[in-house]
């Protein structure tokens, strides 16, 4: 059988139960995909091929046996290097874990091996998930161009960030499916500019446990995968309550693919009007207002709404994510893991001082966007401004919360753009701190709020003669991940949006 | 507002422990001047009344026994990434005089 990479998880599934293709097939079909292009788009860090192919026969002898098994069993999926995998390097796209290798298993990576999952490989992402273009990563993934991560539908081009090697595999069938983390976008984002479906679940539902901590309070991990229906299988796998994250949630978990339905008439789609102001590419409002055309078509009420309080979310995310990010990447002390200049082969001269360890380990360890982090949170929570940033920020937060909240009386989802612009070139941010992180504006306001929100794709724009990916963002309120998979699974009945494939 | 000056980068860096060459010292005051302008936009917000939210599930005192179990992480996994590890200990320079 020819283009099994091709597949989707559902596809890949329904092949394997019939006997047609085995896991060793697939997984080879895979790897033969990453010889013809990997060199070129760069969405992996690490490739596992021998745990891979060893995954996948344990599958196929599963299946012989007769054994019961779940949706992704002998299914390939690449994980993204911010997920500890026991045994095996895990970077963080940074430098100073660049040959880190985890004692033990993050809960996500856990439950799809357990769920019988073929690991291909670790992909590149922004340096400690910071980012939105995967630039900062330390890793020049893409040997042909020597560079971080490539846009699949446009080389000259990044494929988002921070999840951009997840995206990338996606959208470049380097993989049936992926994992990523957003804590400000950072899965919606990529998948709006890599033409792909990534869903953000509500904070809790996933466990945070093994994931290399970003912002505490705002990281979640979630699917990304070629289809809505692919996400509502993943995404029913990976959830559920863990003791070792105090702050997932004990709640059932809802058979959400088996539950999918395409019939939304009478549903209440909110338009808030906040998330089509200035600064939107009206290319890009073009293709998500006939989006939610079609949603009207397909019976949906559009509602016209209004979130005043979403314009302070970034300025909110930009204190409480880097006061967080400071607190989590103080671990990295030159000591006890990650790169030292303590360690012999990195000595310049003996450390006079323990302090010495700590300050030149972290300035050489760390890149230019997490040192910017760690700064900027170490100031808004040093003595004498926690009040004036930390505090009021966490006060605004709640704003934020209760006005979703107030909204979603009277909506049943929200729809929006992911990302004001399709995706840019490379070096056009990152020079600009501040203007990269204005780009974050449509994805970030969920974040404090813990809402899931999903990205699908919703057509395209031209630029310089490129076709280039837009996303549509669907917004639900706590636990409505089932509301949004089944308006993304109605959209994707009625588009093929989906189904378009870039040429490499 | 204003930008940050050098002592007060110097302070951060500190507090951040952090090894800045002058021109990172620069480059820094700049760049986190420019972000503290843009999110100074919170004080336009009043805020007295409303109450500070960190977690948004309003899961809050999660206790567990206090119990001793297994991590099932050895002495050898430590070490495997440890940067100076000697007789089960991590190696670092005297501290006291």
């Amino acid at each position: 059988m020819e283009n099994l990479h091709k597949l989707t998880i559902k596809e890949a599934k329904d092949l394997l139960e019939k006997g047609e293709i085995t896991s060793v097939e697939l997984t080879e079909a895979i790897f033969e995909r990453i010889k013809q292009v990997e060199s070129k788009v760069g969405a992996y860090i690490t490739i596992t091929r021998e745990k891979a192919m060893e995954m996948a026969k344990a599958s196929d002898e599963r299946r012989k046996a007769g054994k019961t098994l779940s949706e992704i069993d002998g299914i390939p999926i690449a994980v993204k290097d911010l997920f500890l995998t026991k045994g095996i390097k895990t970077t963080a796209g940074s430098n100073i874990l660049n040959d880190f290798i985890p004692a033990y298993e993050s809960t996500v990576t856990g439950k799809l091996w357990k769920a019988g999952a073929v690991l291909i490989g670790k992909t590149n992402l922004d340096q400690f998930a910071m980012g939105s273009s995967t630039e900062t990563s330390a890793y020049n993934t893409s040997k042909e161009f020597n560079s971080t991560t490539r846009n699949p539908w446009d080389l000259d081009r990044i494929p988002g960030g921070s999840s951009g090697g997840s995206a990338a595999a996606v959208a470049a069938d380097l993989c049936i499916a992926a994992v990523g983390t957003d804590t400000g976008g950072s899965i919606r984002q990529p998948a709006s500019h890599c033409s792909i479906t990534g869903l953000k679940p509500t904070y809790g539902r996933v466990s945070r446990y093994g994931t290399i901590a970003m912002a505490s309070s705002l990281d979640q991990a979630g699917p990304m995968t070629k289809t809505v229906e692919d996400t509502a299988i993943l995404l029913k796998i990976i959830s559920g309550y863990d003791k070792f994250d105090s702050t997932s949630f004990d709640k059932e978990i809802p058979d959400y693919a088996g539950s999918l339905k395409s019939e939304i008439k009478g549903l209440k789609v909110g338009i808030p009007a906040e998330f089509f102001g200035e600064g939107l590419d009206p290319e890009v409002e073009r293709v998500v207002r006939s989006s939610i055309s079609e949603l009207e078509k397909l019976g949906a009420k559009i509602i016209p709404v209004s979130l005043p309080s979403a314009h302070y979310a970034l300025a909110v995310y930009y204190i409480l994510m880097p006061a967080e990010v400071s607190s989590n990447l103080a671990r990295y002390d030159g000591i006890r893991f990650g790169f030292s200049t303590q360690k012999i082969e990195n000595l310049k001269s003996t450390p006079k001082s323990l302090e010495e360890v700590y300050k030149l380990s972290r300035a050489e360890g760390f890149g230019p966007e997490a040192k910017r982090r760690i700064m900027l949170g170490s100031y808004v929570l040093s003595a004498g401004y926690y009040d004036a940033y930390y505090k009021k920020a966490q006060k605004v937060r709640t704003l934020i919360k209760k006005e979703f909240e107030e909204i979603f009386k009277t909506v049943d989802v929200l729809a929006a753009p992911v990302s004001p612009v399709p995706a840019f070139k490379f070096g056009e941010k990152a020079s600009d701190p501040l203007s990269m992180y204005l780009s974050d504006i449509l994805t970030v306001p969920v974040n404090p709020a813990g809402l899931p929100a999903m990205s699908i794709p919703a057509g395209f724009v031209e630029k310089n003669g490129r076709s280039l990916p837009v996303g549509l963002q669907l917004i639900g309120s706590h636990w409505s991940e089932q509301t949004i998979l089944n308006v993304g699974f109605a959209f994707q009945k009625a588009t093929d949006w989906h189904k378009k494939k870039p040429i490499i | 507002m204003a930008k940050l000056s050098k002592e007060e980068i110097e302070h951060i860096a500190k507090l951040s422990r952090l090894d800045l060459s002058s021109e990172e010292k620069e480059r820094y005051s700049r760049e986190l001047s420019a972000v503290l302008a843009y999110v100074d936009q919170l004080s336009e917000v009043d805020t007295e009344t409303v109450e500070p939210t960190a977690n948004v599930t309003g899961l809050q005192n999660i206790w567990r026994d206090d119990s001793v179990e297994s991590s099932g992480i050895t002495h050898d996994d430590i070490e495997l990434n440890a940067p100076e590890f000697k007789d089960g200990f991590f190696v670092v320079p005297g501290v006291f005089e």
